[in-house]
């Protein structure tokens, strides 16, 4: 059964990729689908019989890789962590496989999407059951794989391909690190088991190696670069920039790879290193403070967007930072139970974003639609609910895992824990509140409540999705209203032994009860300010009221913040064009085509020619020249037998010396 | 009887002239035959006071060998060139030019 759960979705995608045109729209649809929610359902009783009945499931296929003292074995860790993932993954992707159905409908490579979808949950499967880093990397390298093949589906398209070789080019750099973070796991522990690796870390607390001529902690240094590998994949602040063009996929593809699994994977890795990550406080800092940066960053850039899944992918990137805040404040626990409750009130909506983009037929910016509400009153609730969640608001899952994020960093901030990040971490989370809550009502306003900007042949073919997407868009919203409040004892419960050893959280580095002590004004933070985000926008958008950005210093920040920071430009030109340009001017045509060339075949065959032209040259016809030359060589020649009675030396120079005189008669 | 060193000298002396008239002569070619005689010449002359001072045979034999050898040599020599004379109408070796590579 447990293999089955991996199994499926791969002979699943084999058959729907290669035996589409036997299938058919119908059989694709059907039989993906199908594995999918069978996959789904065995993910499920995976759970309940470890998660909830406490076993640990590690099954041994057979060796992979043998050689010396590494030993890699296609091999399945089945603990909590990993049947946590597979329940997100399974049930996220299986309702996004359901939701295709009906949005794919009239694309004629129906049966590939599917396919895709298909690999692109095998491998996530993949990453999360492996138990040990090399399968893991397989999975991590595959789901960039499949995130390249699902972003470029429409490959006519110039965008998409450009967006699908941006986020492949940019998560291979994070990938790098990450290969390097595993050499570096083999060279320090000898193996490349997560077993292995965890039991014996606490032993090599304090080794130290020899790395760039510096004297470093070494599962510091491990722990950098699996966080670069989580940065990459995870769309951390410094990588992210992949992660809001990727929205030129089909839309059911933006909440499959961006909502709950691919960007996941980075904070999976964090929280399935927590025994290792445990014991470097550098790491721990690092991922504060690139986490809350990545959150702040996010939401602030989302207020200023307004293309309707770029709004929703800058709110996946903010609540990725804080699932790696949580991860560095010690909290893999809340980290991943944000995670679990993300997954679903994000995939809800880029789900029902597909449903409004569906029913003005494509149009994705926001400032061109309005008034929606009267024509999709349940993709209108089901967005409301998801952006409630989102915010936070009270019983909601948002609620569950956010506001308990914020909680803690708020304990970390009490000065006797010298946890000056901590506060960082605070202030960044709060704020990141207020502006979540402000572009999510935002979007709401502008895409359902405002007066409407379409235009009126639009408007007329304006029509509620069908029940294939709205099924999947309902069962999301149950699930984003009940979720959190269903698993909140069982993942961050005080005492729980849900996750038994699958995260290791060092004793003074826990701060549970603590987050139960907080004086009630500061409980009461986060909600203030979600619900002071949502007032603003609906004083902007419901009133007259208008923040005029007529002075200049105001449209420069508008205009930075709409264009993203300028860090795409600024990549550009320091980065990527200086980098193109090396590649060309330097490699390809100085050196390939240059010097290389040069002193290889071509250069070599004109210096023969040359020789041999110069050397005709000394042939005049004219006797007496000859006669000069005759007497010449002669002197020469005794000239170097007298010298090399003398020195040998001397004779090389002599040799050289006439050389040259010949060269340039 | 002879002095050797005086000999070799004169030789040797003959030998240089007869060199450098053919290397510093850019013009007349029947100079430049004549400086080969005295370059065969030269070296008759040292081979027969070797021998007369080592007081062996060889040298004289191979001393008239070369007369024999440079008397045919001048003979296809200045038949050559007698060849070329009727063939061109001149023989100014600046204008020899003909082995040109």
């Amino acid at each position: 059964m447990y293999l089955l759960i991996l199994v499926l979705p791969f002979i699943g995608a084999l058959i729907t990729g290669f035996g589409g045109r036997w299938l058919g729209y119908y059989g694709a649809s059907i039989f993906a689908t199908a594995c999918v929610s069978i996959s789904m359902i065995f993910s499920l009783l995976a759970f309940y019989e470890i998660g909830l009945s406490g076993t640990v499931c590690y099954i041994s296929l057979s060796s992979w890789i043998s050689s010396g003292t590494l030993d890699v074995s296609w091999s399945f860790l089945f603990d909590s962590l990993t049947v946590v993932m597979l329940v997100i993954v399974t049930a996220v992707s299986s309702l996004v496989h359901f939701y295709s159905i009906s949005y794919m409908q009239d694309d004629p490579h129906f049966p590939r999407f599917m396919s895709y979808l298909e690999i692109f949950t095998f491998f996530m499967l993949i990453l999360v059951t492996s138990d040990n880093l090399i399968q893991m990397f397989v999975g991590w390298e595959g789901v960039g794989l499949a995130s390249y093949l699902l972003i470029n589906f429409w490959f006519s398209r110039l965008a998409a391909n450009q967006s699908a070789i941006k986020a492949l080019v940019v998560n291979r750099i994070g990938d790098f690190g990450l290969s390097l973070g595993i050499f570096l796991t083999f060279y320090i522990f000898q193996s490349v088991d997560y077993l292995t690796i965890f039991s014996l870390t606490p032993l090599l607390s304090s080794h130290y190696l020899q790395f760039a001529g510096f004297e470093v902690h070494s599962l510091t240094l491990v722990g950098i670069f699996l966080f670069i590998g989580a940065v990459g994949k995870s769309a951390q602040l410094g990588l992210h920039t992949w992660l809001p063009d990727a929205m030129e996929g089909p839309t059911p593809v933006s909440a499959l790879i961006h909502a709950a699994t691919m960007v996941t994977a980075g904070v999976f890795l964090i929280i399935r290193f927590s025994p290792l990550i445990e014991f470097s406080s550098v790491v721990l800092t690092v991922l504060i403070v690139v986490g809350s940066s990545t959150a702040f960053f996010a939401a602030m850039t989302g207020v200023f967007q307004n293309d309707l899944k770029r709004v929703i992918a800058y709110s996946t990137c903010s609540q990725l930072g804080y699932m790696i805040f949580a991860c560095g404040l010690s909290c893999y626990n809340t980290s991943i139970f944000h995670l679990s409750n993300h997954a679903f009130f994000k995939a809800l909506l880029f789900l029902s974003a597909g449903s409004v983009i569906h029913a003005v037929s494509d149009e994705q910016d926001m400032r061109r639609m309005g008034a929606l509400v009267k024509f999709l009153p349940t993709t209108y609730s089901l967005m409301l609910i998801g952006s409630l969640a989102l915010a936070g608001f009270p019983f909601l899952t948002g609620f569950y895992s956010k506001d308990f994020l914020i909680e803690l960093s708020q304990v970390s901030v009490n000065p006797n824990l010298d946890n000056t990040s901590g506060a960082f971490a605070c202030w960044l989370g709060s704020l990141s509140v207020f502006f979540t809550a402000f572009y999510s009502f935002r979007l709401i306003y502008l895409t359902f409540l405002n007066n409407t900007n379409l235009n009126k042949s639009v408007l007329h073919k304006v029509h509620e999705s069908s029940n294939f997407i709205l099924l999947p868009l309902i069962i999301l919203s149950i699930g984003s209203i009940f979720i959190g409040y269903l698993t909140k004892d069982l993942f961050i419960g005080p005492g729980t032994d849900f996750w038994k050893s699958s995260i290791f959280i060092l004793p003074n580095h826990s701060y549970f009860v603590e987050a139960e002590w907080l004086e009630a004004k500061i409980k009461w933070l986060p909600f203030m300010l979600s619900i002071s985000g949502v007032l603003l926008a609906s004083l902007i958008n419901l009133t007259y009221f208008k923040f005029y950005l007529h002075t200049k210093f105001l449209r420069f920040w508008l205009f930075l913040i709409n264009k993203k920071w300028y860090w795409d430009a600024i990549y550009n030109k320091t980065f990527v064009y200086p980098i193109l340009k090396f590649g060309y001017f330097i490699s390809f045509k100085n050196l390939d085509r240059g010097f290389i060339e040069l002193s290889g075949p071509y250069g070599l065959s004109k210096l023969v020619s040359i020789w041999s032209k110069i050397s005709v040259k000394l042939q005049t016809g004219q006797l007496t020249h000859y006669i000069f030359f005759m007497s010449i060589g002669l002197c020469f020649l005794f000239g170097i037998v007298l010298n090399s009675a003398h020195s040998f030396n001397l004779n090389l120079h002599l040799l050289s010396f006439y050389l040259v005189l010949i060269f340039f008669i | 009887m002879f002095e050797q060193l005086n000999s070799i000298h004169v030789s040797s002396l003959l030998f240089l002239i007869s060199v450098l008239g053919i290397l510093l002569n850019q013009k007349n070619i029947l100079v430049m035959l004549m400086s080969l005689e005295m370059m065969f010449l030269a070296v008759s002359f040292n081979l027969t006071f070797l021998s007369l001072y080592l007081d062996d045979i060889t040298g004289q034999i191979f001393s008239l060998l070369i007369l024999t050898v440079a008397a045919a040599e001048s003979s296809i020599g200045l038949a050559i060139l007698v060849v070329y004379y009727r063939i061109r109408s001149v023989i100014t070796v600046e204008l020899m030019n003909l082995m040109k590579g």
